[in-house]
């Protein structure tokens, strides 16, 4: 039999019973279906979690100063709390090998007014590295200079949310000016938006010269983080074990294990995130799975049905010549057409489904190419694997005996 | 053309063995037109199986147009039935949701016979057992038995087989349409073919030239039809 010939069999068998291969099919559809909608809530979690940690800086490294020791060392305060990182420290990193730019932070919140309207927010105290280690760029006016750092200046850039919050919505804010702590500032420049990243809105902040901060504002030293920017995503190891060896000296520390800072590698965190996120996508996608063996189950009873009902036609065909390859084939074709038409379905279900929830939860949802290739891939071969006994059971039958079933 | 010789079959039920046929011998020639006839339970259906490549002997060989066929296996019978057998059934066996030129198609499909030569063979098939074209696209469970049987009869010859083998043609028809159907036959066995008719009626096998009769599983008369 031509393929041809043995595909228009095969749609003749199915469509002979368009309501009981439907319903056998919408098993098929369903567990596409929710394979699909499950992968691409998987897919969006970790497309959102990973652009957000992008939006932080790319080839990013941070310096925290490490936990504060208790007298026996008995009580840890966080990480973070101790106050052991400077800004010589920050310059001090600036030639290591691998570190394209650094730029020290130094972060507090407080009170910002204006005209009658106050906000509480995130200050940054930086240098105009800042820009190019955190993935900043200014949309309004400009960042301040090193020379406004080397001076002490007054000045401040806001992100666009605090914007919005003193100013309203669209308002060029540059050359007014505003009060921290207090004391008056002067707007420079307008960050653009990067998108709010959970708790840590980056687009929440007043940014200003680190000297004016510690000099004016927190009357510290003393920086919460540095961040450093590696020159290619190659360098960051390189780079991450000179700024510890660095730092280590700088302190007087002998050994690692004492360090009283901690040096953290973006790529560790995304690593984390994503494993998982892709634990969660797994699980997701495993209980979908389940509902796709049901339905490949589905198909098994059908095809068996199937042949016992047709038992004489099949009769009729061996007895007018066909060989046992050709009734395997229309049986199976039968079944994988039917999960084919499934799987089709389901992706076009699946897809809706995610588009559903994307705009009912609020929550992204990515339907990827890979989960479209592996429905269809899985749903040819449910077809393959719960068609193939039927069929087999349909060739293996005696051309007599069938014949004169009843 | 065909020749069978010393034909033993036997089935194996548990311990016991059932002798079905007993060597059995005779020839048919091309052309032929022979009734095989005989009660139920003679071993005329058996007979049927092998003569229609359907079955194996269990002893002798079965020749067909010079062929050894006692001993194939399946996939080999299903080829020989392709290319050299035509079956008419009791029962019709058409495909109730296929046209009726689908049904007549069938057997040129599995012979991979281009589409257009098909079609074009179906419905001189169709004609020549006696079909016009006007039922020619009518599902085959729309017709009535007799027409359901010539649809039968063209599907039995559109692949122009070495014989065309009945197996009771007549047993679901009212004795009117059955008459009409032999007279198919008749018909087609004027045209040259080597029709193969197995009743238990001797009335239907009075319309074939020549009538073997068995009984128990042996023939007890091989003769020329006077009658006719």
């Amino acid at each position: 039999m031509k393929i041809s010939d043995m595909f228009q069999e095969v749609y003749l068998g199915i469509s002979s019973n368009k309501i009981r291969s439907g319903l056998t099919m919408l098993g098929i559809v369903i567990g596409i279906a929710s394979v699909i909608a499950m992968l691409s809530i998987g897919g969006g979690a970790k497309a959102q979690i990973e652009n957000n940690i992008q939006a932080i800086g790319s080839n990013l490294l941070m310096v925290m100063p490490g936990a504060q020791r208790g007298i026996g060392a008995s009580v840890n305060a966080g990480r973070g709390t101790a106050q052991t990182l400077t800004i010589e420290d920050s310059e001090a990193l600036k030639n290591a090998p691998g570190v394209d730019s650094v730029a020290p932070e130094s972060s507090q919140r407080y009170q910002i007014t204006v005209a009658g309207k106050n906000t509480n927010t995130q200050t940054i105290g930086t240098t105009p590295a800042y820009m190019n280690v955190r993935n900043v760029s200014v949309e309004l006016g400009s960042f301040f200079t090193d020379t406004q750092v080397a001076s002490r200046s007054k000045v401040a850039v806001i992100g666009p949310t605090t914007l919005i919050d003193l100013f309203g919505e669209g308002a060029n804010p540059v050359g007014q000016r505003i009060r921290i702590k207090g004391m008056e500032f002067t707007i420079v420049g307008v960050t653009a938006a990067k998108g709010g990243s959970g708790f840590s809105n980056s687009d929440d902040v007043v940014i200003v010269p680190i000297s004016t901060m510690s000099t004016f504002l927190s009357g510290s030293k003393n920086i919460s983080t540095i961040g450093i920017k590696a020159v290619d995503q190659e360098s960051m190891t390189l780079a991450q074990e000179e700024i510890t060896a660095l730092l280590l000296a700088r302190h007087n520390i002998p050994s690692p294990d004492n360090a009283d800072f901690s040096v953290l590698n973006q790529s560790d965190l995304v690593d984390a995130v994503s494993s998982v996120t892709d634990t969660f996508t797994a699980l997701l996608a495993s209980i979908a799975g389940i509902s796709l063996l049901v339905g490949g189950i589905g198909i098994m009873n059908m095809m068996l049905t199937t042949v016992t009902e047709r038992t004489r036609e099949i009769g009729l065909r061996q007895a007018i010549g066909a060989e046992r390859i050709e009734i395997i084939s229309q049986f199976l074709g039968e079944a994988v057409l039917l999960t084919l038409m499934g799987g089709f379905l389901g992706i076009v279900m699946g897809y809706g489904i995610s588009r559903v929830i994307s705009s009912l939860m609020q929550t992204p949802t990515v339907v990827s190419w890979s989960s479209i290739t592996l429905a269809f891939g899985v749903s040819a071969a449910i077809g393959l694997i719960f068609g193939f006994y039927p069929a087999r059971q349909a060739a293996q039958l005696n051309p007599i005996q069938a014949l004169r079933y009843e | 053309m065909i020749e069978i010789r010393d034909i033993i079959k036997e089935y194996t039920n548990g311990k016991e063995k059932t002798r079905v046929l007993k060597e059995v011998s005779f020839q048919i020639q091309k052309g032929e037109f022979v009734a095989i006839m005989g009660p139920s339970g003679s071993g005329k259906s058996t007979l049927m199986h092998i003569i229609g490549a359907l079955d194996t002997p269990t002893s002798g060989t079965y020749l067909l147009d010079g062929q050894d066929l006692s001993e194939l296996p399946a996939d080999d019978l299903a080829r020989i039935r392709k290319a050299k057998i035509g079956f008419v059934f009791q029962a019709f066996h058409l495909l109730p949701r296929a046209t009726v030129l689908r049904n007549v198609i069938l057997p040129l499909i599995y012979a991979k016979v281009g589409s257009e030569e098909r079609a074009k063979r179906a419905k001189q098939a169709l004609l020549d057992a006696g079909l016009d074209e006007t039922h020619h696209l009518h599902l085959s469970n729309q017709l009535s038995g007799g027409q359901m049987q010539r649809v039968a009869i063209a599907r039995a010859l559109v692949n122009d087989p070495a014989i065309i083998l009945a197996d009771e043609p007549t047993g679901n028809l009212d004795s009117k349409t059955g008459d009409l159907v032999l007279e198919t036959f008749k018909k087609l066995h004027d045209q040259g073919r080597t029709v193969v008719l197995i009743t238990h009626e001797p009335y239907v096998a009075e319309h074939a030239e020549r009538i073997i009769v068995i009984r128990d599983g042996m023939i007890v008369e091989d003769r020329k039809n006077t009658k006719l």
